[in-house]
């Protein structure tokens, strides 16, 4: 039951948001590094995005490494889709892959 | 509880037999690594698959008694 309601809630927190960013803390308070990582590459790019802070919710916190196939957090969705973890965040905004996907998808952005 | 280099090198190269697997032990604690991973499985793969395939080698420890992995993947050039 309680499995259902957290895909339920995963599953709209990604559609109702362009862009959603599953983390440890929020993105003003990140409690963890890795978490941290990504909300502040967002915010460099002055990309608008909902964090859903995970360590208040454990159904959710469980419930989003079953919902990807991906065993860690952060997570982030961009329309829908499951863009990666910490590493592949943070490699993809190294290359500039990111400001590509964003514009890509739509999503707007500092250059 | 820590992993060993050797033991997550060895469970990589098992889930991905052609795997060329290089660890470095990030601060020396036995609880932060780094792993690049160069494997032919990987051609034509989205970055996301990739990795997937690394934790999926990895057995459910990834995120359990493995906390820290910065994981690089890529097919050989």
């Amino acid at each position: 039951m309680s499995e259902n309601l957290s895909t339920d809630r995963i599953q709209s927190e990604i559609n109702e948001n362009d862009v959603v960013l599953f983390m440890k803390g929020s993105p003003m308070f990140p409690q963890c590094g890795f978490s941290a990582a990504v909300a502040q590459a967002l915010t460099t790019l002055e990309v608008k995005f909902k964090g859903v802070d995970v360590l208040e919710d454990a159904d959710i916190r469980q419930g989003i490494k079953e919902f990807s196939n991906w065993p860690t957090i952060p997570q982030l969705y961009v329309k829908g889709e499951f863009v990666g973890g910490c590493d592949i965040v943070r490699e993809m905004f190294e290359s500039g892959e990111l400001q590509q996907t964003f514009t890509e998808k739509g999503i707007e952005h500092a250059a | 509880m820590a992993m060993e280099a050797a033991e997550i090198e060895l469970l990589i190269k098992e889930g991905i037999p052609d795997a060329v697997v290089t660890i470095e032990d990030l601060r020396g604690d036995g609880d932060h690594y780094a792993a690049y991973v160069v494997s032919e499985a990987f051609a034509g793969k989205s970055r996301v698959q990739q990795h997937q395939m690394v934790y999926q080698a990895l057995q459910g420890r990834m995120g359990g008694e493995l906390h820290a992995l910065a994981l690089q993947t890529s097919a050989p050039e």
